[in-house]
């Protein structure tokens, strides 16, 4: 049962396309966890939609004259569009649009340590926000840290707690700039998730903030 | 020409659909067509480059017709997902990921009556759009079709949006216990 959603303002700013890669990546493997927020998002597609309605005849000009005769000649060339679908490549940990960064499942992820048993993957999106799974062994602590911008983070396996709330799979959290917090992975399963920032992390104490460049954390 | 009501735009579609039907497709594209163009150009294209795309966006329209879910969205609502998905190839934007979708397995069909009341809300829900104080129907018109950051984007809107998430949620819901 998820507790913890995608806000009104994340949804609308994904149906409008207005976010970098890696929350839209974010928001996307959400959605695949939760109906509720996928029936949000087809909510908010209908304004895009009733906006694209209201658009009145004449306002971008109207199309060509010979547009209608070269859109329908069009029609009956070209490859058929029920092609066979890609192979999927997700799993019961990784939403098919995650496993499509990754290159598969969860045994294909390419971790990296960053101490204390805590391990992460970057994924390939766009410069604009990186996304990372993260891999935090039971029972222990995510470095301290603040955020200089937004961080979504979504529970793929296991679960932790932070001073907020405790997230548990499908569940995101949503941290903005004045939250610092310590998340904990509960005991039980290691716990794996997504995280996506738009700015990068701000540790605190020494150590933490030298390692930070080299960790791109 | 003669408005046509969601209702009769999916028929209009499914004729596309389902007899390849040329006429209703040119309705739909007399349509649509010049307000994809007019969606493009807010979003910042030029004429000619518009005008490529809607005519692209339509002949995807042709192709994927058979794929359209009338008991989760309008045609309007679909055709915008996909000039939403053009405009990124045309603008060069951040790719967006999406979630896998749920289809309709080739025996189900959607249920008319799921299907009438998600088109009626959307006929309502766009006629709130279009009764907005001006204020915020640009403000809502800029978040979709210009450039706006999503710290700009208002929250609230006071559109009829709990109605169709409710519609959309049965329909899902009704999916899911079918692919069960």
């Amino acid at each position: 049962m998820i507790t913890h959603h995608l806000s009104d303002r994340l949804l609308m700013a994904y149906s409008a396309d207005m976010l970098p890669e890696a929350f839209s990546l974010a928001v996307a493997a959400h959605i695949e966890l939760c109906d509720d927020c996928r029936a949000r998002l087809a909510s908010f597609d209908a304004i895009g939609g009733g906006l694209l309605e209201g658009i009145s005849d004449a306002e971008g000009g109207g199309m060509g004259k010979d547009a209608l005769a070269e859109t329908l000649a069009r029609l009956d060339t070209g490859e058929p569009a029920n092609s066979a679908p890609a192979p999927r490549l997700g799993d019961s940990i990784l939403p098919e649009t995650l496993a499509r960064y990754v290159g598969g499942g969860v045994n294909a992820v390419k971790w990296r340590g960053i101490g204390g048993g805590v391990k992460q993957a970057i994924l390939p999106t766009s410069s604009a926000a990186t996304a990372r799974l993260l891999y935090i062994p039971a029972g222990a602590a995510v470095p301290d840290h603040g955020h200089s911008g937004t961080e979504l983070t979504l529970v793929l396996q296991g679960a932790f707690a932070d001073e907020t709330a405790c997230f548990k799979r499908g569940d995101i959290e949503i941290a903005d700039e004045d939250m610092e917090h310590q998340p904990i992975a509960q005991p039980g399963l290691d716990c794996i998730c997504l995280a996506v920032t738009d700015a990068p992390l701000k540790f605190r104490g020494v150590l933490p903030r030298l390692a930070q460049p080299f960790l791109r954390i | 020409m003669k408005a046509r009501n969601g209702t009769e735009w999916v028929f209009l579609l499914k004729k596309v659909a389902d007899q390849q039907d040329k006429d209703a497709f040119t309705e739909l594209f007399e349509h649509f067509a010049p307000r994809v163009k007019a969606f493009l150009i807010k979003s910042g294209a030029t004429q000619t480059m518009a005008e490529e795309c809607a005519q692209d966006v339509m002949v995807t329209v042709w192709r994927k017709a058979s794929q359209f879910d009338p008991a989760r969205a309008s045609v309007a609502t679909w055709i915008f997902t996909i000039a939403r998905n053009r405009r990124i190839d045309m603008l060069r934007r951040d790719r967006r990921p999406e979630p896998e979708e749920l289809v309709w397995g080739p025996e189900e069909e959607p249920d008319q009556l799921d299907v009438l009341a998600l088109q009626q809300e959307s006929d309502l829900l766009s006629a709130a759009i279009a009764s907005l104080p001006e204020k915020q129907r640009i403000m809502v018109e800029r978040a979709y079709f210009g450039d706006l950051t999503h710290s700009e984007i208002a929250e609230q809107t006071g559109l009829p949006l709990g109605t169709i998430k409710s519609r959309i949620r049965l329909a899902l819901d009704r999916l899911r216990h079918a692919l069960s």
